[in-house]
């Protein structure tokens, strides 16, 4: 199939963006890295009058420490989450999920700000955010907002970026040295979209967790925070014990759509096997 | 194994050598020409308004809004383009009481799947054919859907096609006689349901056509994407009323078929209505989402399956009840009762047994139709024998290799005769087996198997011996009616610089035709292989012939090859002989030169020769006339098919907690006779377990209650990618067919015919322990699950 016919600008800054934006009367889209929306365009199931690409907006760009903070622009491609060594030493879990984010050739376009204002409850990065408990920085014609990753997310694909509004940047707490952090996910093929996904962060200054982020994707309409599991583990030793409770604490966290490939009692299963390898590596490597 | 012939087995012979292919370099730096490349003057583009409904009636179009819309050339209707066309059945006379839907390009009243193709819309681009397509308004009547294998067969079902009186396209039955007093006598009996999912072809390069009917000199030229150019010469000739000699098809470059690509489409059917319509070339390109509804899909079967042993382990006898869903109708012109033909015919048939009894029941369903693709049918048969085979093994107590050493025909009981009717010239099942059992290191693997399980690991171990059916004879299609020819024709031509140029109806989608035809023309003819050039797919420069399908290339397009090169060299040495004043049987052309036969002693060039032909004709003496080019057609005779075998193993491991399987690796031993190129045997064989894999483990086509697809996209419908594909080791026995000189049978459906099938015994093998069992493909995780009792 063949998009429909839409006009294309390239604004320099977010200002000229906003202003785009607003001029086509609302039936206008912002395109970044467009691997996204250039299937859906393809696909006619989206069909703006105007495509606005924020690519030459040089404020979206940039990988820098800012104080007790990681600023990642929002057009950080994933192919940087991959391999810049900044993003390595402040955010691993970022660069831990990396590596199962698609394939090379949509790493090299896909951005980080892109997916995560698209909020697909099956990709790494949203979920991610939430492991890592960032803040987005939301960007429009009204001023500028930080939002925490814990209220980004709404609802299947509605995040807290409203109409117009560009994500500008992600904000991520810098990984201390008690932290430890892993990623995994059960995906058909490499490559392919998770049946589920999980990222944990753990502080563990000595043998008992003093702090426990969890979250999954392919779980729901949006990425989760697996509170009840973390719960489980806050306060314990990082055990078998604690590892089983956190697992059995999932049903509390979780509840998966029924799915005729994936039904919910097997997604849940299978969280729960993700999260117990997940915790096993973490104590095994602390 | 002696060859039947000396030339063949030189040590420098073309014939056995992993020649590359002359057209690979091309291909790799994008400089092929596929239909999508092709750009013609005046060229319009076709889209098509399709069905959203599994089964309706059109009760009204309206198209004035799409007319009006920018660049639209035409928007015609199934009645319209009826007015053109004639309609087709797609059934074969010997194919008894067979029944489908006669079919139009589009259609009239009824709507017969999702996804059906119902408007034509030309425009100057793609993008605005689209455009308009979404003006047209199209009011359908909902009609209750068939979707599955059961509705379809109730006594008082919904027909899935109002034309047809009921939805059993066909019914067969082969029954040797005796079987339920075998049965009742046996000491043991397995039996076994098993699914097979709907899988399609997913070729890189999707269907494309371009037509283009010229009235000025009442020509049509369509540029096609297909395996057989001269069987749509022939269709588009009758069912348009042009004359053949009129009609042109030209196969360029294709990327990929595997079967698909020899079905007659709607859309292709009304791409010429069209052009004629237009007078102006019209191209149609599937993009991918109309290739997932509108390609055939394959397989879709369930089968129930028992089999019967004696006390020892020995296969006494098998009964089986095939039913298959094929969609609305019946695939034209090859039928879609062909693969449960297969399957019914093709289960046990490695094995030594001789009581067998089989069902089949193919019925209609509102879905995309199903039809011949790569394997036909053999999967199937393969996985309900081999698996069968190891719940008989198990209750004999007998390791998988040993029942099959046990039950296996001899290497030395051929020729010999299939309880389901095929004649199996000289195979070898035995030998490939003990091949198999070498490569794998089988001892070692189980040896580590059961230490590894101590450990909690699960790794499984499948075999699957197989058949494959090649180079069909007549008795396939020709006798059911069907204009599809057996025979091959090649036209061989001397060039003035001594250069061969081999025209030949075997056509190329990417498998290396065109090599192994360039290797057996230069060995048989005696000329470097660089200077012989192959042209394929043209029906207006090439001889009619069958073309490419079911593994016919190098078998019977080889031989055909083989013969024309030997006459044309014949006629190169009588002229050479006249020139030196030699006697012909005495002289032989080797690599391009005449040689002394006896001392191998330089005479003169081939090209020297080609230019006293084609120049200097007045110096040879009166009465001699050089025919440095030949025609020649070839069919095969003696047996219907020329049978190849093998046999296959796959090693797994099992996931217990995710259901997920890894592919460790996978061996396959096959015999497809003499090998003309070991490179490209290999490749088709690797080819083929992958894809065979793929529907072991990834590939199914998923329809919702309303028989709407579910997973029609690349992101949803899962092939196999190259990471969770595992090392495949290829070993060859080679036992020529004695029916042609070059003793080569078809290989290109062997790694597809018993993939699927070795998967399953591991995946079952790495479950034993748990007591688990899974009788059905693909293997997803959920279903292994289940099967294990996790979920």
């Amino acid at each position: 199939m063949k998009a429909r016919a839409f006009s294309y600008v390239r604004p320099a800054t977010l200002a000229e963006a906003f202003d785009a934006f607003a001029a086509a009367g609302g039936e206008a889209s912002y395109i970044a890295g467009g691997q996204s929306l250039v299937p859906a365009l393809a696909l006619r199931l989206q069909a703006p009058e105007c495509l606005v690409d924020i690519a030459d907006i040089a404020e979206l760009r940039g990988i820098s420490q800012e104080g007790e903070w990681l600023r990642l622009g929002a057009l950080t491609r994933h192919v940087e989450a991959h391999d810049d060594p900044l993003i390595a030493a402040c955010a691993p879990l970022l660069a831990l999920a990396a590596p199962h984010v698609a394939h090379p050739a949509i790493r090299n376009r896909g951005t980080l700000g892109g997916s995560v204002a698209l909020a697909d409850p099956a990709s790494e990065f949203p979920a991610m955010m939430l492991a890592m408990d960032a803040e987005m920085e939301i960007a429009g014609p009204a001023g500028r907002r930080r939002v925490p990753a814990t209220e980004f997310f709404q609802d299947l694909y509605q995040t807290a970026i409203e109409p117009g509004e560009l994500l500008v940047a992600l904000h991520i707490p810098l990984a201390r040295p008690e932290h430890r952090c892993d990623f995994d996910e059960l995906a058909r093929r490499r490559g392919d979209y998770a049946i589920v996904g999980c990222g944990v962060m753990l502080a563990l200054p000595q043998e008992v967790v003093s702090e426990a982020r969890i979250a999954f994707l392919s779980v729901g309409p949006t990425p989760v925070r697996a509170r009840a599991a973390e719960a489980a583990l806050t306060g314990n030793r990082l055990d078998g014990d604690a590892t089983r409770r956190a697992q059995a604490a999932l049903s509390e966290d979780l509840d998966p759509a029924e799915d005729e490939q994936v039904p919910a009692a097997m997604r849940l299963h299978l969280a729960r096997v993700l999260l117990g390898r997940l915790l096993g590596r973490i104590a095994g490597a602390a | 194994m002696n060859a039947p012939l000396g030339t063949l087995d030189r040590p420098n012979s073309y014939i056995g050598r992993s020649v590359s292919r002359p057209n690979a370099k091309r291909l790799l730096a994008g400089r092929g020409r596929y239909v999508t490349d092709l750009v013609l003057p005046r060229m319009l583009h076709a889209t098509f308004l399709r069905s959203p409904y599994a089964h309706a009636r059109i009760v009204s179009v309206d198209l004035g809004a799409a007319r009006a819309m920018p660049g639209v050339r035409l928007v015609a209707t199934g009645a319209e383009l009826a007015k053109l066309c004639t309609p087709w059945t797609g059934t074969l006379d010997h194919f008894k009481g067979m029944k489908s839907a006669p079919q139009l390009p589009l259609p009239v009243e009824e709507v017969l799947w999702s996804g059906q193709a119902v408007i034509a819309v030309v425009a100057e681009t793609r993008a605005q054919a689209e455009d308009a397509a979404e003006a047209i308004i199209v009011a359908f009547e909902e009609l209750p859907p068939v979707v599955e294998i059961d509705q379809a067969r109730e006594p008082d079902a919904d027909r899935a096609a109002l034309a047809v009186a009921d939805n059993l396209c066909f019914h067969s039955r082969l029954d040797t006689g005796s079987i339920d007093e075998v049965f009742a006598g046996a000491a043991h009996i397995v039996e076994e349901e098993f699914l097979f999912g709907r899988h399609t072809a997913v070729t890189l390069e999707p269907r494309a056509i371009i037509a283009h009917w010229d009235a000025s000199e009442g020509k049509l030229t369509v540029h096609h994407a297909t395996q057989t150019p001269y069987q749509f010469q022939d269709l588009y000739s009758r069912h348009y009323g042009i004359p053949e000699a009129s009609v042109r098809v030209i196969a360029p470059d294709i990327g990929g078929s595997f079967g698909m690509k020899l079905h007659v489409y709607p859309e292709d059917m009304a791409v010429v209505g069209l052009s004629m319509l237009c007078g102006r070339p019209v191209k149609f390109v599937a993009d991918r989402i109309e290739s997932f509804v509108s390609d055939i899909h394959a397989r879709d079967h369930r089968v129930r399956a028992r089999m019967a042993l004696d006390g020892k382990g020995t296969i006494l006898a098998v009964d089986v009840d095939d039913v298959t869903a094929i969609g609305a109708f019946s695939t034209y012109p090859r039928t879609s009762a062909v693969e449960g033909n297969q399957v019914i015919r093709l289960i046990g048939a490695p094995y030594r047994f001789r009581d067998y009894r089989a069902e089949l029941s193919v019925v209609f369903q509102n879905k995309v139709q199903t039809s011949q693709y790569r394997a036909v049918g053999h999967p199937i048969a393969c996985t309900v024998t081999e698996r069968l085979v190891d719940l008989a093994a198990a209750k004999a107590g007998l390791d998988p290799i040993a029942m099959r050493e046990k039950n296996l025909i001899a290497d030395d009981a051929y020729p010999c005769d299939s309880p389901t009717g095929y004649k199996f010239e000289a195979l070898s099942h035995q030998a490939s087996l003990k091949k198999l059992k070498a490569l794998m290191d089988y001892d070692a693997l189980r040896a580590e198997q059961a230490a590894l399980r101590r450990r909690g690991i699960h790794r499984g171990i499948g075999i699957a011996s197989f058949v494959e059916i090649s180079n069909p004879s007549p008795a396939f299609y020709g006798i059911g009616g069907a204009r599809i020819s057996a025979q091959d024709g090649a036209i061989i031509t001397v060039t003035p610089s001594g250069e061969v140029r081999c025209l030949i109806s075997v056509t190329e989608q990417g498998q290396g035709t065109e090599t192994i035809i360039g290797q057996v023309v230069a060995d048989q003819l005696g000329v470097p292989r660089e200077r012989v050039r192959v042209m394929t797919g043209d029906t207006e420069t090439t001889p009619h012939g069958g073309a490419t399908w079911a593994c016919r290339g190098a078998g019977i397009g080889g031989e055909t090859a083989l013969q024309a090169s030997r006459k044309l060299r014949g006629n190169v040495l009588l002229v050479a002989a006249t020139i030196l004043q030699a006697k012909a049987d005495e002289l032989d052309m080797r690599e391009g030169v005449i040689v002394d036969a006896p001392t191998g002693a330089e005479r003169i060039s081939l090209a020297e020769v080609a230019r006293i032909a084609y120049f200097r004709s007045d110096t040879l003496p009166p009465g001699v006339s050089a025919q440095l080019s030949v025609a020649h057609h070839y069919a095969p005779q003696g047996y219907p098919f020329a049978f190849t075998n093998g046999v296959q193993g796959c090693h797994v491991e099992l996931d217990t907690q995710t259901g997920f399987v890894r592919i460790l690796k996978h061996w396959v031993v096959e015999d497809c006779g003499r090998i003309i190129n070991p490179l490209l045997v290999d490749e088709q064989v690797r080819g083929g377990v992958v894809q065979g894999l793929g529907a072991a483990f990834f590939e199914e086509c998923r329809y919702d209650e309303n028989g709407q697809l579910t997973n029609g996209s690349l992101a949803d419908y899962l092939v196999p990618m190259a990471c969770e594909m595992p090392d495949i080791v290829v070993g060859h026995i080679e036992t020529p067919t004695a029916d042609t000189e070059l003793g080569a049978k078809g290989c290109g459906e062997a790694g597809t015919a018993a993939a699927s099938a070795a998967a399953l015994n591991a995946v079952n093998d790495a479950m034993s322990p748990f007591g688990a069992s899974i009788a059905q493909i693909p293997m997803t995780p959920a279903r292994l699950l289940r099967a294990l009792g996790a979920i």
